[in-house]
């Protein structure tokens, strides 16, 4: 059996291909946005980068939490790959390092007449609505929860792989680190429940528009990114077969993805759906211009696509059986998805710094792909460092006889 | 509605169970189906089973659902009873997303309880010929269809399987509408062959 997973040429090329890419977006994007006159053009230079670090951020806290959830539900049926969403866990420190810089840079190093474009409340100046929040919204606050919740989901990450790999060299059926890997699971969907799942989303995405809010935002954002993470995790798990590893994993662990990934993108259009219905029906002006730009806006066809994206292709596609056990079909609807919730993330973004001026071009595209670079690099670096078969793990049998 | 010949055997171990059937289906004997105390995983692979359209006709139903409600609703707001909600447009299509979504899942889920009942010859009232009483306390039973011809051929080959029982019952092989005290015992219907 193949365990030892080595980086492929085509995979290196490809990533640092991506990565020049995304840091040429990043240069060019410097000299000509940022250099230039218009001040919408100097916050879409800041504001694409922050979408894409928190985008890419969440998708891989969510493959952390998708660890603890399966391990204190004791589910062996996340064994069979464990090893993809620990590599993937295991590097939310690489992304957590470029969100927290490109946060602070944001919030502290940009300012055009005295006021932050992205992030009104750093400078409330007279709005007594941002003053009001200001016992929430405030520059130390931002500060000091950045920096720990980052470092928490970090520190979570590569605390799991570490168990994960501590069983490797354990004496046979010991289960010490099994139940310690319990613990740890409990201790971080407490930590998760708390950032991801409601402070975080309203700090770093909503303050964007800080004059509206909303409760249900952070299980929206929560199930973008869930849903992202899957499919990310699947891409990662099919690419791995087809390079002729991971033989213990079969149609029935990729139909068990696929179910999650078909099962969340319905979460996310409930959550999605609840919070626009709540503000569509009471009807109060505060609430409805989020929508109003977004919906009727310059922004409608995003709108649109994000919901036939996310909602409608997964439910359709991914509603049958053998459709969810076909590999070719799961990874392009993963691919999808991982677009889709991409786009959705711009539509949180946007609206409220750029209104009507904004560009889905070379540069948004840019950066995505810089982004995407990082991720395949570092991800395949984490799998090369050890075993893709968990072979010591206690569940290892359950996993492979699983089906779904 | 037919009477039919059974040769039946039972198990008292789904270990002993998955060979019998591997074996019966190799024999030639027409397996008439299995009755387990529970749940067997796998055992409808290993009877060959087909998996059924349930889910294809949980989509029908589903879609039906949807329409229902789209469509009646549609009708009542726009030209049955149409009625202003806080200046909302008549066709308010968000605010009939909710009842829509609960109207689908109330058609997919009666619907398929249905099917399912249907396809499986359950309904209060329904009634089927019990083949063993243990059957859903403790054994597990397989039953063949036989004829006068091959009967003792059928008990002999069973015995070989690791049954812990045998019998030869003529017994109707449909459902029939009945009620509980008016059913034939079942001493009546069995031989035992040893």
């Amino acid at each position: 059996m193949n365990e030892r997973f080595e980086i492929p040429a085509r995979l290196r090329n490809t990533s640092l291909a991506l990565i020049i890419i995304g840091i040429l977006a990043l240069v060019i994007g410097g000299v000509t946005l940022l250099g230039s006159s218009d001040h919408f053009e100097q916050t879409r230079f800041w504001i694409v980068l922050l979408h894409n670090s928190v985008f890419f951020l969440l998708m891989s806290v969510a493959c952390i939490f998708i660890q603890a959830a399966a391990s204190l539900a004791q589910g062996a049926w996340i064994v069979a790959y464990k090893r993809v969403p620990e590599a993937i866990g295991a590097n939310v420190w690489v992304f957590g390092l470029i969100t927290i810089i490109i946060l602070f840079a944001i919030a502290f190093g940009f300012k055009i007449d005295g006021h932050n474009p992205i992030y009104h409340w750093v400078t409330p100046g007279n709005d007594e609505i941002l003053k009001g929040k200001s016992s929430f919204l405030n520059p130390g606050m931002f500060v000091g929860f950045t920096v720990v919740t980052i470092a928490l989901w970090a520190f979570v990450g590569r605390k799991f792989r570490a168990i994960s790999i501590a069983q490797e060299s354990a004496p046979k059926n010991s289960t010490k680190n099994y139940w310690l890997m319990f613990k740890w699971s409990a201790a971080f969907l407490f930590i998760y429940a708390l950032t991801q799942m409601s402070t975080t989303p309203w700090m770093w995405i909503m303050s964007i528009d800080a004059h509206w809010y909303s409760t249900m935002f952070s299980w929206y954002t929560f199930g973008s990114a869930f849903v992202s993470g899957m499919s990310l995790i699947l891409l990662w798990v099919v690419y791995l077969k087809n390079q002729g590893h991971m033989e213990i994993v079969s149609k029935e662990h990729v139909h068990d993805l696929g179910k999650f990934m078909f099962a969340f993108s319905i979460f996310w259009t409930y959550t999605w759906f609840a919070q626009y219905m709540l503000i569509w029906y009471s009807n109060i002006p505060e609430e409805t211009t989020y929508f109003v730009i977004r919906q009727h806006g310059p922004y409608a066809m995003i709108w649109y696509a994000t919901f036939i994206i996310n909602f409608c292709m997964p439910i359709l596609i991914l509603m049958s059986r053998p459709s969810k056990r076909n590999y070719f079909t799961v990874s392009f609807m993963a691919m999808t998805i991982i677009f889709g919730h991409w786009l959705d993330f711009y539509i949180m973004t946007m609206p409220g710094p750029l209104k009507e001026h904004w560009h889905l071009s070379w540069y948004e595209l840019g950066i995505f792909a810089g982004f995407a670079g990082v991720m395949m690099f570092s991800v395949a670096r984490m799998l090369t460092k050890s075993s893709l078969v968990p072979s010591n793990h206690p569940l290892l049998k359950e996993a492979i006889l699983h089906q779904s | 509605m037919a009477i039919k010949k059974f040769a039946v055997a039972c198990y008292n171990d789904e270990e002993v169970l998955f060979p019998a059937v591997k074996k019966v289906r190799h024999s030639g004997f027409k397996l008439h189906d299995v009755y387990t105390p529970f749940p067997v995983h796998g055992l409808d692979h290993a009877l060959g089973l087909k998996e059924t359209d349930l889910h294809v006709a949980g989509f029908i139903y589903g879609i039906t659902g949807t329409a229902t409600a789209v469509g009646f609703m549609s009708w009542i707001f726009t030209s049955d009873w149409p009625i202003n909600f806080g200046g909302k447009p008549h066709w308010s299509l968000p605010a009939f997303i909710p009842i829509t979504f609960e109207l689908t899942v109330l058609f997919a889920a009666v619907g398929m309880v249905l099917t399912f009942c249907y396809l499986n010859q359950i309904m209060p009232g329904v009634k089927k010929h019990v083949f063993h009483p243990r059957q859903s306390d403790d054994l597990f039973v397989v039953a063949l269809e036989i004829s006068d011809a091959n009967e003792q051929e059928a008990i002999n080959f069973l015995k070989t399987t690791g049954a812990v029982e045998t019998s030869v019952q003529i017994a109707e092989s449909e459902w029939w509408y009945g009620r509980f005290d008016k059913e034939e015992p079942y001493e009546k219907y069995t031989t035992v062959n040893g």
